[in-house]
């Protein structure tokens, strides 16, 4: 499905991947490495060259908004622009199971960002990065300010979503988190991006 | 029209109230004397400059000397918007995008008001082209200050919040659409603010130059309200060209925000408040 060959940005290089449908690369590599650098590429939200192709269609044929929104970078930190969680949602219908499956209240739709903590920030970004259908999800350490329960559920939710074609590419720093969500690797370090055994 | 004639000395009387000010600054040690002098020496060379300047170019009525004035007095607006900048666009631009966005504003205005309202005789006669281009670009160079500095400084805190809405397939118009909102709001508000209270607060600096010449007051209202019109005008196009141009500059054709475009930020000494 998402097929990448000689990607190239200042920081990170990665030669060739290809990602079927449904399958979840985990993203491992020290901090600082390039891991962010090489999901934002992908998601051609910074200058990069190299070919990246979606079902055979490439990138560069399509608008830039058209591309993100099949392929969707969800930054490690989830930045808001309005007042109130709902409005962060274009399409609230599509978002509230995905609210309810990540044990979030019906009713934050009208809570206002702030009092929103940080582990239900990070809850809620994933299921407005997810409302909309992208997909490929390029996921940056989404369940890292998350407790054991609430990780368990994102997990599962994102591994539904596998289960009916998402890909994704899901930077973690927990070995054993990669072992359970994703079939391969790609190790990030010294600038360039590698396959490696899980 | 008749003037009271003004002596040096008439000049000299009324600097003594800043000799005063001088002398409490030194007595309550509040260390603005220094400031309050250059200040006041520069407003003295400048003014007494632009005097002999005016004088000149009166005398000469030259298409070419007009010309030539007015682009000196928009070069050196287009520095002020630069030194107003906390966060400038690299290279040229931080000069270029500003001052060309000022010229054509204050220009289109200028030249609008002098062939289709004043007809002066011939129409660039310095006494009104020039006067007329300097209220105008004064103000049009407060809007773009205004406006760039809030687009630049919007777009650097609201980073993550820009990028977001790209990453969930946001066009970089939507993106930055609430940053350019809150730039023009910021360029255009002195002078809506000035529109409201003029009149009411305060009687407008030409308005009662003309009255004080002895002109009629209802002459003189008219010519004021002619002169907002412009500076509104001016502002507008001249705010509005270079905060779309500024958001332009600093994202690209593929949708992405661009702060590398921006120059590294200056220390806070080298730059001047906005005003």
């Amino acid at each position: 499905m998402l097929s990448v060959r000689g990607l190239r940005r200042p920081g990170v290089a990665l030669e060739t991947l290809d990602l079927a449908a449904g399958a979840c690369v985990a993203v491992r590599g020290p901090s600082g490495a390039g891991k962010t650098l090489l999901l934002r590429a992908l998601a051609d939200l910074d200058p990069n060259q190299g070919e990246v192709t979606l079902d055979g269609e490439p990138r560069d044929a399509m608008p830039a908004p058209r591309w993100r929104h099949l392929v969707t970078y969800l930054a490690a930190e989830p930045a808001w622009w309005a007042d109130t969680i709902g409005e962060h949602f274009p399409d609230w219908a599509a978002a509230a199971p995905l609210i309810a499956a990540l044990g979030l209240p019906e009713d934050c739709r009208s809570w206002s960002v702030a009092r929103a903590s940080t582990g239900e920030r990070q809850r809620l970004s994933l299921a407005r990065g997810l409302a909309h259908g992208p997909r490929v999800v390029l996921l940056d350490e989404p369940t890292s300010g998350l407790d054991d329960e609430a990780r368990r559920r994102a997990e599962d939710l994102l591994l539904e979503h596998f289960g009916r074609g998402l890909g994704a590419l899901w930077v973690t720093h927990d070995a054993v988190q990669a072992q359970r969500v994703a079939e391969r690797c790609l190790i990030v370090a010294d600038g360039r991006a590698r396959e490696a055994a899980l | 029209m008749t003037t009271i004639p003004l002596e040096l000395s008439d000049l000299a009387l009324a600097a003594l109230l800043i000799v005063i000010n001088g002398g409490l600054s030194i007595a309550l040690q509040l260390d603005l004397e220094r400031q309050l002098a250059i200040a006041t020496v520069r407003m003295i060379v400048q003014l007494a400059l632009v005097g002999v300047v005016l004088t000149t170019l009166f005398a000469q009525v030259s298409l070419l000397w007009t010309g030539l004035a007015a682009l000196v007095m928009i070069l050196f607006a287009g520095r002020e918007i630069m030194a107003r900048q906390e966060r400038r666009l690299a290279g040229l631009w931080s000069y270029g995008l500003g001052t060309s966005c000022m010229l054509v504003a204050a220009t289109l205005v200028t030249l609008f008001a002098l062939t289709t309202q004043l007809h002066p005789e011939p129409w660039y006669h310095p006494r009104y082209a020039l006067p007329l281009l300097g209220m105008i670009l004064g103000n049009t160079m407060t809007g773009i200050s205004l406006g760039l500095h809030t687009l630049t400084s919007g777009l650097v805190r609201e980073r993550a919040a820009v990028e977001a809405r790209l990453a969930l397939g946001a066009t970089r118009h939507e993106a930055v659409l609430p940053v350019t909102r809150a730039a023009l709001r910021s360029a255009l508000m002195p002078i809506i603010n000035s529109m409201a209270a003029t009149g009411l607060v305060a009687l407008p600096g030409m308005m009662t130059g003309q009255i004080l010449a002895g002109a009629e007051p209802a002459q003189a209202v008219r010519y004021q309200l002619l002169i907002m019109f412009l500076i509104a005008g001016g502002t507008g196009l001249g705010a509005t060209a270079a905060v779309l141009a500024g958001a332009l500059r600093l994202t690209d054709h593929r949708d992405r925000l661009r702060l590398d475009r921006l120059a590294a930020p200056l220390p806070a000494a080298s730059r001047r408040t906005v005003t």
